[in-house]
This record gives structure tokens, sequence and C-alpha cells, in this order.
């Protein structure tokens, strides 16, 4: 696996710069290419992918919870005042599901787990590279990127978009406190006000792209820490740079995932 | 004919311009302990990751156990590395297991042993290395000569038929450092391995060597033993030992 190096220096020119984001561009698709040759080969690691699962769920679970609450109130809240001016207010409920389902569920989710745990699977894998651990696991016989690498990003993969039903359905009982507050409706009726609003083709596309952000969130910091250089002061560089480069490609795929689900459905 | 573990011919190994091995030729026996001298900077742990293939070298042929390392796929590499192991200068022990989990991970990675015989294998070598009530601890709990020992311990669990040693008591008192030499020559004499150890501690080579090269600029400018080494009239290495004798 030849992966380019990236140039590592306090201040770099214009020209080193585009040289390190496409030798990074080069490095994340070579790593892409090894993450699939390697994935299916045996043994499977699903021990090891059930233990990231759990810790990835851990750590984000606590700020999934928080945010995804608020995003459903504070929606509800900053709309309520506007639908009313036009009479619409019945309309509230499924205005926030349809936004929180085919965008701000997926997306705010993916940015925060790209906080969390991309900067988090940098970081130590950039420290495990430093102290010559990934060397070690190597020299032992046994294969670093199949049992470091590919576990994460199948982990990030699988476990993102239970987040993000998760991170919906809260957003929905943040909505509906919100909708109370304002006034008073039944729970059955929101619910199925929500059900009548929401359809195949808002869910699909909405889950479906949490599973490539959540493939690039453990790409990106898998990469950055596995190739980090320079010492402590590398490790810190990968832990930063794995976020900056994973919250960048969320939007921009996004984009492209958004246009490319409206040809479809 | 004694068996020759490692047989390296006409290696050299540059980054970017700089050369860092030129031209190494070299071989060990079964059985044997070389010790690799030089100053920092010379190309000493380089040679050691061209022998295990974590390098690739730019020229030349590193046979391992008869067996031409940088001619091998990936999984050909990881069945000959069952019968090498490689004590990293810092121990490089993985922080986030204990030190059963460091010992077990190479048995359970790669030899089909029941949960008792690897639990048996964990105890006996930790007492080998004498630190059996350090089996639950985490490797930041431990000091640097007992992160030493287990890193030793983790080396020679799968009883490799060679051992490499990059700088064995770097960083640790006189004391510790000749514990350490002593319970690598107990091991090797114990488990008959072939080890090459990279170091610059003179009291180390003194207690382990058995025949010794040492390298100036990426190249081998001694071998012999380490009494000839010591009596050279080199000027350069006359003055390497002058300064290690007075560092003891």
């Amino acid at each position: 696996m030849k992966i380019p190096e990236v140039i590592f220096k306090q201040r770099l020119k214009f020209s080193e710069q585009w040289y390190n984001f496409l030798a990074t561009m080069t490095g994340l698709t070579v790593f892409t290419i090894e993450f699939f040759r390697q994935a299916f080969i045996r043994p499977l690691e699903v021990r090891e992918i059930k233990k990231h699962m759990d810790e990835l769920g851990v750590k984000t679970f606590p700020i999934v919870t928080i945010t995804g609450f608020i995003i459903g109130f504070v929606l509800a809240l900053q709309t309520q005042p506007i639908l009313a001016k036009f009479g619409a207010t019945e309309f509230l409920p499924a205005m926030v599901a349809i936004s929180v389902v085919r965008e701000l569920g997926p997306v705010i989710t993916a940015l925060i787990f790209a906080g969390r745990v991309s900067s988090g699977i940098g970081a130590e894998l950039g420290s495990m590279r430093v102290t010559e651990q990934i060397d070690a696991m190597d020299v032992s016989g046994v294969n670093p990127f199949k049992y470091l690498v590919v576990t994460r990003i199948i982990a990030t993969t699988i476990i993102l978009p239970i987040l993000t039903i998760y991170v919906i359905f809260l957003a929905m009982v943040g909505c509906f406190i919100a909708v109370i507050v304002a006034e008073p409706t039944s729970l059955s009726y929101f619910i199925d006000t929500i059900i009548e609003a929401i359809a195949f083709e808002d869910l699909i596309p909405g889950i479906s792209k949490t599973f490539v952000f959540g493939f690039l969130v453990g790409l990106v910091g898998c990469y950055k820490g596995y190739t980090t250089v320079g010492g402590t002061e590398g490790v810190g560089k990968s832990s930063t740079t794995s976020v900056v480069i994973a919250s960048m490609l969320i939007l921009i795929v996004d984009a492209v995932l958004v246009k490319l689900t409206a040809l479809i459905w | 004919m004694v068996e020759r573990i490692v047989e390296i011919n006409n290696l050299s190994k540059k980054f970017g311009d700089t050369v860092i091995l030129d031209n190494v030729s070299l071989f060990t026996e079964r059985g044997e302990n070389l010790i690799v001298f030089g100053k920092s900077g010379t190309g000493k742990s380089v040679l050691l990751k061209c022998i295990i293939g974590l390098l690739t070298p730019d020229s030349g042929e590193v046979f391992v156990l008869g067996q031409n390392i940088h001619k091998f796929k990936r999984n050909e590499i990881n069945n000959l590395r069952k019968s090498i192991s490689f004590l990293f200068q810092n121990s490089a022990l993985y922080d986030s297991m204990t030190v059963r989990e460091n010992l077990e991970f190479p048995l359970i990675r790669n030899f089909k042993l029941t949960r008792k015989i690897i639990t048996e294998k964990v105890l006996n070598t930790l007492e080998l290395v004498g630190l059996e009530d350090s089996i639950d601890k985490m490797p930041s709990e431990l000091s640097g000569g007992m992160r030493k020992r287990i890193g030793l311990a983790r080396s020679i669990i799968t009883e490799p038929k060679l051992i490499l040693y990059d700088e064995p008591t770097t960083g640790l008192d006189p004391i510790t450092s000749k514990e350490i030499s002593e319970l690598i020559l107990n091991l090797q004499k114990k488990l008959n391995t072939t080890s090459i150890v990279v170091t610059h501690d003179l009291i180390c080579a003194e207690i382990i060597a058995d025949r010794v090269i040492f390298l100036v600029e990426g190249k081998i400018a001694f071998e012999g033993s380490l009494d000839e080494l010591k009596n050279n009239k080199d000027p350069f290495l006359k003055n390497f030992f002058s300064k290690n004798i007075i560092s003891e």
C-alpha cells in the first residue's frame, strides 16, 4: 500500500498546501481501495467491530441525545410564529419531521459524530503509530490495517445510521414538547400528522446517506491516524485535521447525494 | 554446517537523498547473539526493520530462516513473522490492553491454543521476567524497567527462532540495564534463540555478545569479537569506546 507522504511543516507555501490536499485525497482513495480489498478476507474480526461499536455509541450517546432533542425543539419554536402568521400551524409537525428526516438529522448527527469520533480515532491510531504499537502489531504477524482500520470503519458505518434514527426520534420528542407549549395538541394527532407527512422517499435517502457519512468519518480518522508522522505534535495535527476533512467531506458528499437522490426518487 | 538464521547480501537503503545503509552484508548463525554498534543515525534500527520487513530495501537481499522476506506476499510475511520477535526501543506495549492481554495477543492471533494453555504460557513467561504480580496492570501503571520486561516477555512468549532487539537497555539505570541484559542472555540460553541486538550500551554488549559489528555511516566498519573491537586501533572506534567507558 503506497501512500504519498504529507509534508510536515509549520508554515506551508501555497503549492505545498495543494500538494498536501492532493496527497490526502490520493491517500484516502488508496485507503478506500485497501478497505474493500481486506474487508471480506477472514478473519472478519466481528468481536473487534462490536467492541468499537459499543465504544463509539457510548462516546457519542450523551451529545447526540441533547442535540437531537434541541434540533426538534428549537426548530419547532422558531417556525411556529411564522406558520402562525399564515394560519398554518397544523403543518408544524410535518414540516419539522421532513426537515429532520431528510436533512438536519443525518447531517448534524454526522457532523457531531465526526467531531467526536474522527478526532478520537485519529488521536488513538496516531498515538499508536508514533509509539510503534502499529509496527509491533505488524511484526507479531497480525495485519494492523485489518485489525485497526477495517474494524473501525465498519463500526462507524453501522453505528451512525443507528444514532441518526435515535436523533430523529428525539427531535420529534423535542418538537412535540414545543408544540404543546404553544398550543395543546394530543400525542396521537401529532404522530398521525408525522406519519402522514413522511413518505418512503423521505426516509430512505435520509437514512441511507448516513452509511456513507459513517464510512467517511471512520475512513478519514483512520487514514489521518494511521499515517501520522512527527511525534506527539503529529498526533495533535492528525486529530484536528481528521475533524476538518471529515466534516468537509460530509457536506460535499451530502450536496452530491441530495442531488442524486432527487434524481432517483 | 551451522544453520544461518539471517543472511543479508549487499543491503542498501536511502531516505530521500540520505544514504542510510550502504551495501551491508552480514549473517547470524543459530543460537548466536550478534551485537550491532554504531552512533545514532547510522542505520542500526533501519537494518532491523529491513530484516523483519517493516522497511523495504532499495537493493540487496535479506534471507530470514532461509527465505527472502522481501519477495513474500503479505500473508507469507505474517507466517514467517510467527517465528520472529522484535523488542522495540520503547517496548511498544499496547496501551489499551492489560499486561495479560498484551502477552495473549500474539498467541490468540497466530496459534490455535486452548484458553488453558494460553493462560499457562502467560503466567510462565511473566515468571521468567519476574513480573507475575503485574498481570492485570495497564502499561501506563508500569515503570520503564517493567515495561521493558513485559516487552521482552511478549517477544519470547511465542518461542521465536529469532529475536531482534532495538536498544533494549536505553533509558534504564545501570542496575536495571544489567538485569535486563542478563535476562536476555538467560532467555536466549533457555530457548536457544538467535538474537540481533542494536545497542549503545557496552555493559549490555559485554553480557550478551558472541560477535559484534560496528556501523559507520551505513557501512560495516568492524566485524569480530567484543575484545577485538575494544582493542582496535582505529581512532573513531577507540573514541567511541572511551566515551562509553567514561559513561560507565
